[in-house]
């Protein structure tokens, strides 16, 4: 876009059209003709960033990048938003706050937790968990609760908040604990049995959990499964980058971490940040994913010396499994098995306006990035389903 | 007001201090007061210092035909940088009545104000509105005012509407783009949204953004003077540029296809949208215009169009094409295609 003046000096350099064609040529004479690569994106920022650029244009035909399940509000369970909707509706003193994707998420019964919002329960969106705090502060009747998603990049400020609250000593504000772990869910994309899916040569490796947690946790992935891993910026011009280093490790036969996204990331992380999060939380035995079912060690919880500020704890919450709908994908292309145009309801009965399934509420969900930006490319069977009805 | 003092109207309103109470909107002297001492003294016009009903005017000249248009402004934050709801509710119906070609005439104004707002608000908002009228020329020659009472509003909405003259044998719609057709964009795009939205969620950015409300009907005019054969107009409010399009692109059934290269966005807007997520194409404006028009005009439109202030930066953003989906496309800055869609729901900021 023209943005004027010497503007967005930070961004631009890194969506330069003139450079794009140029790596674009080089990635062209860079793959081997007589074979073709899949690399799964683990991001949802990646995913968006790939479709809204429009970079599979740029790339050869030859290299397909299949969405994997790094979209927050894609893997969250039905069960734990339903929580949360029964927790709004039947206490009234509560204010239960969220990100706004998290508000369209589709949960039981037709339900989200817009539609309970509809309904008369307290529910508000928060540009930042340090929102919530400040509305517990100012509203000492109320039962503010937090409910924090999202992958390492989400967590250190949900620990940041939790331990403010307790140094403040502000006991009618509290979190409920969704946060998910990046490595054990890319393992088990890898883990999963032989035939279900695409083989995948390599992996576009999240960028800003990475600025947290660092490269190092994908080592030994890397060496174990034989699997190429490129940290991303997620610029479409890192996108590219990040692929040509692929193809080149699957060229050269190794598989090791790499770092495109060198400005931002290190091996270590960010230590202050992996600190704060070690001091309010740990990890679950297990938890539910979305598409990927039940994972060991996966998500975090909070500690027992936090817990007058864990909502699951205060007000006695139980997560109910709730099984996804027998129409939706979701769970086979959360793992990378299937692609949107493979699911009988994408952009018929399932559409941005009426989401079915998880994937298609976030604008970093595979299928609504497939319908947002990529229609066009698709048979003309799902054209068009919206059309005058989203004024 | 206590109720001594609605006994004795003669003491004007308490603009400081004072506030709206239920008895403002209750039918008797304290309604008649706050009309006469904050509304028809800023909106001064012969029409309603008549005090009637209705508006008595003339009919429009021989062949003209009547537009008439309406709209209901919400705004939280009440007062924005570049304007406030009462600025946006004159430049608001002025566009819509602008758009479709005619020459904005009247307007009225039905104000629901909620009990308690200060009347220092509420005078602001007003002179505001009277300000926007006069500057456009415009004048606000009916109203009405209820109250509601507190929690039962968001201190005041306002919905004017308007009545244009549209001259015999100019039609423009949204059902008029052919293939071939050269799509233009008046200037900047998401300014009035961004503004919106940084004061409302206090994301205290740096650079101030100011919202681009304003009255479009002169640069309307100088526009259709240039370029005769304009096809459709529309006006890129709620929903932005791309909702515009994707109408234009349905109601006429065709296709669009920009380049996002050409597209202005100031860069506080930009950088707002880029930290919380959003797309600039779907965020709102209060002063731009698209307008779809024949190819061998558009040079000169654009001539005429970058001479009004309005339109320094008008630009070619694009043209129609034959597509029997109706979608619009964009040629990516980075060289790549994708789909600009219908918006699904509300813009929500992304979460990482």
């Amino acid at each position: 876009m023209n943005t004027h003046e010497n503007s967005m000096n930070y961004v631009q350099p890194f969506r330069d059209g003139a450079l794009a064609r140029k790596l674009a040529t080089a990635i062209a004479a860079e793959v081997d003709p007589s074979r073709a690569y899949a690399f799964m994106e683990f991001c949802g920022g990646h995913t968006h960033a790939l479709s809204r650029f429009g970079v599979m244009d740029l790339l050869p035909e030859t290299v397909r990048m299949i969405h994997g399940p790094g979209c927050p509000v894609c893997v969250l369970p039905i069960g734990r938003i339903d929580m949360a909707i029964r927790l709004a509706r039947e206490r009234p003193q509560v204010v239960l706050c969220s990100y706004g994707d998290c508000l369209r998420v589709p949960a039981s019964g037709g339900m989200s937790l817009l539609k309970a919002r509809a309904a008369g329960a307290d529910i508000r969106m928060v540009y930042s968990p340090a929102d919530a705090l400040q509305l517990a502060q100012a509203s000492p009747d109320r039962e503010v609760v937090f409910f924090a998603i999202g992958f390492e990049t989400t967590t250190p400020p949900t620990a940041l908040l939790i331990r403010a609250a307790r140094d403040a000593g502000v006991p009618n504000f509290s979190v409920i604990c969704n946060h998910v772990l990046t490595p054990p869910a890319i393992a088990a994309i890898v883990d999963r049995p032989a035939g279900n899916g695409p083989v995948l040569d390599g992996f576009v490796g999240p960028g800003h959990v990475s600025t947290v947690i660092g490269t190092r946790p994908y080592e030994a992935f890397a060496h174990q499964h034989r699997k190429p891993v490129v940290i991303s910026g997620f610029e479409p011009l890192d996108l590219m980058q990040a692929v040509r280093m692929l193809i080149r490790q699957v060229n050269d036969g190794r598989a090791e971490v790499e770092n495109e996204f060198t400005r931002a990331v290190t091996r270590d992380g960010n230590l202050k940040a992996r600190a704060v999060m070690d001091e309010v939380f740990e990890r679950r035995t297990s938890f539910e994913w979305r598409g990927l079912g039940p994972l060991p060690a996966s998500a975090l919880k909070i500690r027992e010396a936090f817990s007058a500020w864990d909502a699951e704890r205060k007000f006695d919450l139980v997560c109910e499994t709730v099984a996804d709908s027998k129409a939706c994908e979701c769970g086979a292309i959360l793992r990378g098995e299937k692609s949107p145009r493979d699911c009988r309801i994408f952009g018929t009965v399932c559409t941005p306006e009426n989401p079915i399934g998880s994937c298609m509420v976030s604008s970093e969900g595979a299928c609504a990035a497939y319908y947002t930006y990529g229609r066009f490319r698709e048979p003309s069977s799902a054209a068009d389903a919206t059309a005058g009805t989203s004024r | 007001m206590s109720g001594l003092e609605r006994t004795r109207p003669h003491r004007r309103l308490d603009l400081k201090h004072g506030r709206v109470e239920m008895a403002h909107g209750a039918g008797g002297r304290a309604m008649a007061q706050l009309i006469r001492e904050l509304f028809t003294g800023a909106l001064d016009n012969p029409y309603l210092a008549r005090g009637d009903d209705g508006a008595v005017l003339p009919a429009p000249a021989a062949g003209e035909r009547l537009v008439i248009s309406t709209d209901a402004h919400v705004v939280s934050p009440l007062f924005f940088p570049g304007g406030d709801i009462g600025s946006l509710a004159v430049h608001g119906t002025i566009n819509d009545i602008a758009v479709m070609g005619a020459r904005p005439l009247y307007l009225s104004a039905a104000f629901i104000l909620e009990e308690g707002l200060p009347l220092q608000d509420l005078a602001r908002i007003v002179g505001s509105m009277a300000e926007a009228s006069r500057r456009a020329g415009v004048p606000v020659v009916t109203g009405d005012t209820k109250v509601v009472e507190q929690g039962k509003g968001d201190g005041v909405f306002i919905t004017t509407t308007g009545v244009g003259a549209l001259p015999a044998g100019r039609d423009l719609g949204g059902a008029l783009a052919r293939p071939g057709d050269a799509v233009v964009l008046s200037g900047s795009v998401g300014d009035h949204g961004m503004a919106i939205m940084a004061q409302r969620e206090s994301l205290g950015f740096e650079a101030e953004i100011v919202s681009d409300s304003a009255a479009l009907h002169e640069l309307v005019e100088w526009m259709l003077a240039a370029a005769p054969g304009l096809r459709v107009l529309r006006d890129p409010t709620r929903g932005g540029l791309a909702t515009t399009l994707n109408e234009i692109a349905h109601q006429s059934g065709v296709g669009i296809a920009i380049e996002e290269t050409a597209i202005p966005v100031n860069k506080p807007v930009a950088a707002a949208c880029e930290l919380l997520g959003l797309d600039p194409l779907y965020v709102a404006n209060e002063g731009k215009l698209v307008s779809v028009c024949p190819p061998d005009q558009v040079e000169a439109l654009l001539v005429a169009m970058r001479k009004h202030p309005l339109g320094a930066r008008a630009a070619r953003i694009g043209s129609v094409t034959e597509d029997s989906n109706h979608f619009v496309h964009c040629l990516t800055a980075f060289g790549g295609r994708r789909m600009v869609d219908w918006l699904a729901g509300d813009q929500l900021p992304r979460i990482c």
